[in-house]
């Protein structure tokens, strides 16, 4: 990982400085999730009276059941997505509020907000809106001779867990798309422009480039969400259904452990989960943040 | 903008709109939602504003069922909850991404990979461990307990990095040149920097602490540390009784106020900017 | 407390001042579930037992929904921290049973703290789902309740059916449907809650007395294995599919089902089973008809349906780990509640069963049920005939987690990708990995 050319010489200080933020994540972060990672050898009844060692059955056990093993394919799926989705509008909707100055404070309040609907309340906006019975967008589908029933058709379900899930992260890229892009000098974009160059070419040869730490920023920062912070979206909507089309890794490692209260198969089911994410990020780092221009 | 294209800023305000009705979409009908009766919520979401706004705010205005604190406690507790997250969050996390990218120190990159894992750890799949330390740190029912475990933010910190990471080198060498020291550097030059990301960064870090429901529900029992969300979702009560959709949609709406407030608080710091870049 | 003198200090002080009667009183903590209307019955339940005495003060705690009520439960138990009483879900009833060391049973209890308890006092059928084989009550029923069928009696009449009259068996459930259908009284016959599970496969086995599983569906022991893939079950999941098509039958998801109310409230459907509980919901939702009750249906063809249907709801355990003179308050607690008026009052002001036959004779005495026609079927039909093993109740560990198997193989026959014994087939061997594990985790 690389710093700056030049760094201050200071012995004490940068360990001062990280102090605070690593005294909390060992504390309430690593110790908890080494206890996780324990609790996924083991066998134990909810309330922790017996205990005993399995070693590797709860993952040998994981990667026998073909449930499972689809269920990775079809978090695939959802993560590409959401992170899609969620990435794209929001970048059109950062380039175009940067583009119209006085109106831009209106509709960037009218672009934030909503992502402080609290997901419990989220959730049930969109069972509003797309349910069987009274919800308007159902209705609308049905009027496009679309029946719409996320009960019962996969797709259905899985396309509302996609839009649900994208349209909670919206909010989020969209503002820091916009920070970034407060960073990008207007002087480069105004010699392109004298050169001749098109808006849409500037954006992708000058602003584009410039916006690539913010890029893989969120970029890291959505996986992360898709990958572990839907499963309440998910629970609020379709419970994973129909017939588990749309139970991703992370729903079932809640489902398991938060409601099934099987906390051994739960906690490596989300060990596997790290691992899997741990490794993407790796990759990610490696591979992706060179292309990306500091 | 550098040149004048009708037609590029109609359509500039075309995705415009169109992104603000998708993205509000939901928000207009739960307000929509909180103008009518429960009996007419029962049977569908109505599309147009009906005539029990009032009563609906007073309904919530005036929650305070036994077992639950008067509903300005509520939004009061989640307020401040949400600013010490907040604030609690961008400190630690700006000084430790100064740390990580502006020296290099032994076990630098374990320090920060320490720090970004926690990334990957929702509280829901750890719940019961981290209960367990808050418990024997004696933090249950205190607002300590409340936000301190919230506090640690690999998100703020990785974002930080990437900014700093932006920032040329010759800056830092001018003011080593001039005879500023690290303390001097962070606070004339980095800060005044960074004011775009820490405004972006504390909308999103106020509705995070805003938002938190389990956390909050879990280590408070006593009334007085109630906050908003545990209130909202006390009202859903989805066992055996059918929620009084008015009353929950009116309580959701009136939560989104504080959000907004910080919203348009941390906007100006947006639009100076756009402004100084016109310039 | 590690602080000797700082605490002899203060008691001396509290007994020279004995001004504020705060510091005698004893508090027992009670973690509950009851959003809403029914959490404020609760609440002013436990203010009125303080009011009455002044040695104990009950403090009542809103912990979320069941699932995260136990996880609460669970988290503050490993921490040392648990309240004195939590309200458990049914289907959690399994996991608390198991817990041996964690739980302190309620007939134990009131063995050592309470002064006049008397078990026989209670209604059988809701305290046997409650009780271990040797018929110990181990957790005092709270809000307990049993789906019921409810109608349309509008839709019914336009159909040129009887209103009066519900449907008995699911052959007439077809049978008034199609005429419902056919006169285009509604857009759909039939809906219900909780179709995979407790409607559609635990209470579908009790009326027709059949095993959900071995050893007295788990009552006997852990051992037990699922065996609700019987004949009976297959051919109403068969039905249900074949009438999903047909516009009979609505499906309106897993679990609870949200949609389903909302297709009975708006007369799109003309019959709806769900909880006895919803009663007050479902007459304050259903404007521009009347409502009628009847009994979940049975198929007509079998020999001693319906026997009795199965409860579900709530019950309060309470946890070990505390000092005797706050048992001792628990117990007292307990008393209050199931004391008749308070019972009757519960009971009556939000459907769920009465606990005690007193409290039911006592809301019969009130004339209750004269003045509310149908809110006596819950109770009539929990009691048609004495429960046998297969009608008593159901005990499996990480039952949550056996319903979302239903769930879920149901609605892979509605969609057409399993037929019903497939379905059922899976659900039985994936449902036995389940309670294997469960008993693995519990030996």
């Amino acid at each position: 990982m690389d710093t700056k050319r030049t760094v201050f010489p200071s012995k004490g200080l940068p360990y001062l400085l990280v102090a605070p933020q690593l005294a909390i994540t060992l504390i309430f972060f690593i110790w908890p999730a080494s206890q996780a990672v324990k609790s996924s050898f083991e066998r134990q009844d909810p309330f922790g009276l017996s205990t005993q060692f399995v070693g590797l059955t709860h993952y040998l056990r994981l990667f026998q059941d073909p449930l499972y093993l689809t269920s990775i394919g079809r978090t695939a799926l959802f993560a590409v997505a959401v992170t899609a989705i969620s990435m794209g509008v929001a970048l059109l909707l950062a380039v175009a509020v940067s583009r119209v100055i006085r109106t831009a404070n209106a509709y960037t309040t009218m672009l934030v907000w909503p992502y402080a609907v609290a997901p419990v309340v989220a959730g049930m906006l969109f069972w509003f809106l797309f349910n069987s019975a009274t919800g308007h967008l159902a209705y609308l589908l049905r009027y496009f001779g679309v029946v719409w029933n996320a009960n019962l058709n996969g797709d259905h379900a899985m396309i509302l867990v996609i839009l649900a899930a994208s349209w909670k992260q919206i909010s989020y890229n969209f503002l820091f798309f916009l920070a970034g892009m407060q960073s990008v000098p207007q002087s480069l974009t105004e010699a392109a422009a004298i050169d001749g160059a098109g808006p849409l070419k500037r954006f992708w040869t000058i602003v584009f480039p410039l916006l690539s730490p913010t890029t893989f920023f969120l970029f890291i920062v959505n996986v992360n969400y898709v990958m572990f912070d839907t499963f309440g979206i998910i629970a609020a909507t379709t419970n994973g259904g129909p017939n588990q089309a749309t139970n991703v890794l992370v729903y079932k490692v809640y489902s398991d452990g938060f409601i099934g209260l099987n906390l051994g198969s739960s906690s490596a089911q989300s060990v596997v989960l790290m691992a899997f994410v741990i490794l993407l990020t790796i990759v990610q780092f490696r591979y992706v943040e060179r292309r990306v221009q500091y | 903008m550098v040149e004048n294209r009708p037609f590029l800023a109609v359509l500039t305000h075309l995705v415009l709109i169109v992104g603000v009705l998708v993205i509000a979409f939901p928000v207009y009908v739960a307000v929509i939602a909180m103008t009518h009766s429960k009996e007419t919520l029962s049977l569908s979401a109505p599309l147009l504003p009906g005539g029990e706004l009032f009563t609906n705010i007073a309904l919530v205005w005036n929650y305070d069922p036994p077992g639950m604190p008067p509903f300005w406690r509520m939004v009061w507790n989640s307020t401040w909850m949400a600013l010490i997250i907040m604030a609690g969050k961008i400190s630690i996390s700006i000084i430790s991404a100064y740390a990580i990218v502006y020296f290099r120190f032994p076990f630098r990159t374990l320090a920060f990979w320490l720090i970004f894992i926690t990334l990957m750890l929702p509280v829901e799949v750890r719940i019961i461990p981290t209960y367990e330390v808050v418990a024997n740190l004696g933090l249950l029912n205190s607002y300590a307990g409340l936000t301190v475990p919230l506090i640690a933010s690999a998100t703020a910190t990785f974002l930080f990095r990437q900014f700093f990471m932006t920032i040329p080198d010759e800056m830092m060498e001018a003011a080593r040149v001039d005879g500023a020291g690290p303390v001097k550097f962070f606070f004339d030059i980095l800060l005044p920097l960074s004011r775009t990301n820490i405004a972006a960064l504390s909308i999103i870090l106020f509705i995070y602490g805003w938002v938190q429901y389990l956390w909050p529900l879990l280590v408070t029992t006593r009334e007085e540390h109630f906050t908003l969300m545990v209130g909202v979702r006390s009202m859903i009560g989805l066992v055996d009784v059918d929620p009084q959709w008015n009353m929950i949609m009116a309580a959701a709406v009136l939560a989104l106020l504080p959000p907004v407030l910080i919203v348009i608080f941390m906007q100006r710091l947006f639009v100076k900017g756009l402004v100084e870049t016109e310039k | 407390m590690t602080y000797p003198i700082r605490s002899a200090a203060l008691a001396a002080l509290t007994l020279a001042l004995s001004t504020s009667t705060a510091f005698a009183q004893t508090e027992i903590n009670w973690w509950h579930s009851m959003g809403g209307e029914l959490g404020e019955r609760l609440e002013a339940i436990a203010a009125d037992f303080n009011a009455s005495q002044s040695d104990y003060v009950v403090v009542p705690s809103y912990r979320g929904e069941y699932e995260e009520s136990m996880v609460n439960t669970i988290a503050a138990f490993r921490a040392g921290e648990q309240p004195h009483l939590v309200q458990v879900y049914e289907v959690g009833t399994g996991t608390m049973m198991a817990a041996k060391g964690a739980v302190y049973p309620v007939y134990q209890l009131m063995a050592d703290h309470g002064s006049n308890f008397d078990p026989a006092a209670f209604l059988p059928v809701v305290t046997g789902y409650y009780t271990d084989t040797e018929g110990n009550m181990l957790s005092m029923p709270f809000n307990s309740s049993t789906p019921i069928l409810y109608y349309n009696k509008a839709a019914f009449e336009a159909a040129g059916l009887d209103a009066n009259t519900p449907p008995k068996t699911w052959e007439e459930v077809e049978q008034f449907s199609q005429q419902i259908l056919d006169a285009e009284a509604a857009q759909c016959g039939f809906t219900m809650a909780y179709t995979a599970t407790w409607t559609g496969t635990e209470n579908l086995s009790a009326l027709h007395n059949v095993a959900y599983g071995t050893l007295e569906n788990g009552f006997g022991g852990l051992s037990s294995e699922l065996t609700f893939n019987h004949p009976i079950a297959v051919r109403l999941w068969e039905k249900l599919a074949e009438w999903q098509a047909s516009g009979i039958y609505a499906y309106g998801g897993p679990a609870g089902g949200a949609d389903n109310a909302p297709k009975f409230y708006s007369g799109e459907c003309a019959m709806y089973m769900n909880s006895s509980a919803s009663r007050a919901g479902v007459l304050a939702n259903a404007e521009g008809f009347e409502v009628g009750f009847g009994m979940l249906p049975v198929f007509g063809d079998v020999a001693g349906a319906p026997q009795n249907s199965i409860i579900g709801g709530a019950t309060l355990w309470t946890l070990s780990g505390h000092e005797d003179a706050e048992y001792d308050g628990v117990a007292a607690f307990l008393t209050y509640l199931s004391s008749p008026e308070v019972q009757a009052a519960w009971h009556q002001a939000t459907g769920y069963l009465p606990v005690t036959l007193a409290a039911y004779e006592l809301s019969q005495e009130q004339g209750y049920y004269e003045a509310n026609p149908g809110s006596d079927i819950a109770i009539k039909q929990i009691n048609l005939n004495p429960p046998t093993e297969n009608s008593k109740g159901l005990r499996y560990g990480n039952m949550p987690q056996i319903r979302t198997v239903l769930d879920e193989e149901l609605q892979a026959v509605l969609n057409g990708q399993k037929t019903a014994q497939e379905a059922l087939d899976s659900a039985v061997e994936r449902g036995n990995q389940i309670v294997r594990e469960f008993e693995a985790a519990n030996q």
